[in-house]
């Protein structure tokens, strides 16, 4: 069977500027364009631009949007304002997460959810299936285009396309306005890098427009497209989830370590059971963690403590390009979750010491 | 994509020269292009006799982990220098002359009837094409 993946509006770019693509999600993504580590960097010190695009996004709005997202999300949405934008997860009745998102309140009764690319067929049926609010529901994905412009100067290279003032959004907040001649672009201050930067939703009928004029700024700002590893490993060293490694189908918010997200404010899918779970203290919780001897962590490795015994298992992993240093993400049991604590990663045949550490594993400067 | 003439190869994507009953093995330029970046190359094989096929190490890049594989059975007699961590420590060899400097190991053939079966650079080109 031909599996036929999908392109975005922006896969003639890509494979100009001499994308090596790979599939992802159903779609034919860039996986880099030039190195991993040179992408990386270019985020961390200047600029990157993601096509992320992929990711699906709906419109929730009317009388009963608030109603069904509150139904749905872990966050609380009543406390979203206009132009802001929050991190949440959709819990389902097992104890796990359908999916992780992130909410934009565009109006007064009018939201953008942004949701995984794998999930969206998913995500879609279970929303709906919640939806006894009368809320109107509309599917974006497939006519909306997303570049992720990430870095310490993507303000100031993206400030030479709009009037927008870009220093004034605040993280976790966006504003509507005109960016390289297109109108009523999104321009959110949010990322999956922890380099700070925007997010520009866009339509697909503009995305090519909005790319090359990125592209085409004069200025001296070293700017560079950034494939989806660089993507990996920027948000592996924040410490950031990814959907179907570290959270699915069968982890709670708790365990995930997002009570941060997880608010009892309100009445959502298995509140109760998430409540008693958070009081009760999960049996196994994410954690970070560092290798102390050199070695890759990869997904599904076991964790092991100083006895040898398994008390866990790796869900991310990578080498951290900024540390030089193998960088993972682990559901270990309780109580060897601590901060700090020794422990081992099988690998192959090896069992090689890390230490458990909060993330970010790479401490960046604000601007 | 290079693939030089007087080389053999597999599918597994390994070149392999050989000069009297030695043979020098690597990965091909199409597979550390496909690797990206390599951090690590582990091989803890060195003195063991192994088969054709069986796992003789493993070469991390950052994105993934890829096992190598025997393409001739023998004894691997050399692991190179430069790759080896507690020497030079410069896998990133592999990348810049996968088809020289970056050579992985040395292997003194066991069973020459074996190296009919591999690959010319014709054959391994319409592989990868």
């Amino acid at each position: 069977m031909e599996i036929v993946l999908k392109k975005t509006a922006l896969y003639d770019k890509h494979v100009a500027m001499g994308a090596k693509m790979v599939s992802f999600a159903g779609y034919d993504m860039p996986v880099r364009y030039t190195t991993l580590i040179e992408e990386h960097m270019c985020v961390r010190e200047s600029v990157g631009v993601f096509d992320v695009s992929h990711m699906g996004e709906f419109y929730v709005s009317g009388d009963g949007a608030l109603g069904l997202l509150q139904r749905i999300s872990s966050n609380d949405v009543s406390k979203l304002e206009i132009n802001g934008a929050m991190y949440s997860c959709m819990p389902n009745h097992t104890g796990g997460i359908i999916d992780d998102l992130i909410i934009y309140r565009l109006a007064d009764a009018e939201y953008m959810l942004v949701v995984n690319a794998s999930n969206i067929e998913k995500d879609w049926e279970w929303i709906n299936s919640h939806n006894t609010m009368g809320a109107i529901m509309a599917d974006h994905s497939e006519q909306m285009s997303l570049l992720a412009v990430q870095g310490p100067k993507a303000a100031a290279l993206l400030s030479k396309l709009t009037d927008v003032d870009l220093s004034a959004i605040e993280y976790y907040h966006f504003e509507k306005g005109r960016i390289a001649g297109i109108d009523d672009v999104i321009i959110s201050a949010t990322g999956y890098t922890g380099s700070g930067g925007f997010e520009l939703y866009v339509d697909n009928k503009d995305a090519a427009k909005l790319w090359d004029a990125i592209f085409s700024v004069e200025s001296d700002i070293e700017v560079l497209p950034a494939g989806l590893g660089a993507r990996d490993t920027l948000r592996l060293e924040m410490g950031y989830c990814l959907y179907g490694n570290d959270i699915d189908d069968t982890t709670s918010p708790i365990e995930a370590g997002l009570s941060w997200i997880t608010k009892f404010t309100h009445d959502f899918v298995n509140a109760d059971g998430l409540k008693e779970q958070k009081e009760k203290g999960p049996l196994r919780r994410l954690v970070g963690f560092i290798m102390e001897e050199k070695g890759i962590p990869r997904s599904g490795y076991e964790v092991l403590d100083a006895d040898n015994n398994v008390i866990g298992k790796v869900t991310s992993g990578t080498q951290s390009p900024m540390l030089g240093k193998g960088v993972g993400l682990a559901y270990v049991d309780v109580p060897h979750h601590k901060n700090g604590t020794p422990i081992k990663i099988q690998i192959r045949k090896k069992t090689l010491p890390a230490t458990i550490a909060r993330p970010p594993f790479v401490q960046l400067t604000k601007l | 994509m290079a693939t030089p003439d007087n080389l053999k190869y597999t599918k597994e994507h390994e070149w392999i020269s050989i000069t009297d009953g030695i043979a020098t093995i690597g990965i091909t330029d199409h597979a550390q292009s496909e690797l990206g970046e390599i951090v690590y190359v582990e091989i803890e094989t060195v003195g063991e006799e192994i088969e054709k096929d069986e796992v003789f190490g493993t070469v991390e890049a950052v994105k993934t982990t890829s096992d190598l594989f025997m393409p001739l059975s023998g004894k691997v007699l050399e692991f190179n220098p430069d790759l080896d961590e507690s020497e030079g420590d410069n896998p990133g060899l592999i990348n810049e002359d996968p088809y020289g400097e970056g050579w992985i190991i040395k292997v003194e053939i066991s069973n020459e009837d074996e190296i009919a079966e591999l690959l010319s650079a014709e054959d391994y080109e319409n592989l990868i094409s």
